[in-house]
């Protein structure tokens, strides 16, 4: 089952991206050439609780930009989402946010 | 050929196998298991004594393994902070390999207790695969370690489809591309199964 029309009502950021509190660390996904992306999407939605939507807008812009942000928060946060995308196989790396 | 489905009232993953390609995933899983044990040996030399064996055993890994399999299977995760990047491999390396272990030695399992023999002799063997979600999940985790360390090996790069197919049939690495892509299908289905 699907929602009519979930476009117009999707709120697009969550309330932990628009705090204003410091999320020095962010989790990167890069591309990579054997990745399915059905997958990759599949991935998101599992781990991170995505929807659909915003899930697979992550995985394009893995494919079409190399890479994409898919996490921000503390370290310790970041290192458990890094450890997880390996778990799946995906090439995953950490950094102090820009 | 015709990969997973969901079981409509039992929620169950489902895939029927013929012999020789249960076999061939057995084998694949069963490569991935030993490669992923083998190393592990390594860095306790069997002349070293038997502190730094034990010490060894316990510290873990803290720089990238040299096979690039492996390398690619375990990244660096601080790509700009050596010291960084040698905690976080000591810490989350053994871990992540007795994962990745595991999920290949589930395949081997299932397809055993669904009655692949230890060696296949029989045409016409039907295996007959049921797995719960999770299973099915560890199984596309499995799925995916298979093919980077195949593409890996096959130094499969973006958009070079047309490269591989171009090989003469009888090349032994278009034969292990066509397993690659036969893996890729199989975990596409695992994938739509999982969605449904």
């Amino acid at each position: 089952m699907s929602a009519a029309s979930p476009v117009e009502v999707e709120p697009t950021l969550t309330p932990d991206e628009i705090t204003f509190l410091a999320k020095p660390w962010v989790t990167l996904v890069w591309d990579d050439p054997v990745n399915l992306m059905s997958y990759v999407s599949y991935v998101f939605q599992k781990y991170f609780g995505y929807d659909k939507k915003k899930a697979e807008k992550l995985m394009l812009e893995v494919h079409t930009e190399g890479r994409s942000v898919v996490s921000t928060g503390t370290r310790e946060e970041m290192e458990r989402d890094v450890q997880a995308m390996h778990e799946y196989g995906l090439w995953a790396t950490m950094e102090k946010a820009s | 050929m015709s990969g997973f489905e969901r079981h409509r009232r039992s929620a169950r993953v489902i895939a029927t196998f013929t012999g020789f390609e249960a076999d061939l995933l057995r084998s694949l899983a069963s490569q991935m298991v030993e490669l992923l044990r083998n190393e592990r040996a390594e860095p306790a030399a069997p002349s070293a004594d038997a502190f730094e064996a034990l010490m060894a055993e316990f510290s873990g890994a803290t720089t990238i393994p040299e096979d690039p399999v492996l390398a690619r299977l375990f990244p660096t995760a601080y790509p700009d902070d050596e010291e960084a990047a040698a905690d976080f491999r000591r810490f989350t390396e053994g871990g992540l390999r007795d994962g990745k272990a595991g999920a290949a030695a589930l395949i081997i399992d299932t397809l055993e207790d669904a009655g692949l023999p230890e060696e296949l002799r029989e045409d016409g063997l039907v295996i007959d695969v049921e797995l719960t979600p999770d299973e099915a999940e560890t199984w596309m985790r499995a799925f995916t370690d298979i093919r980077l360390a195949l593409a890996t090996r096959l130094g499969v790069e973006a958009g070079d489809e047309d490269y591989w197919h171009s090989l003469p049939e009888d090349d032994p690495r278009a034969q292990a591309h066509d397993i690659y892509e036969w893996v890729g299908y199989l975990q596409e289905t695992v994938v739509e199964a999982l969605m449904s």
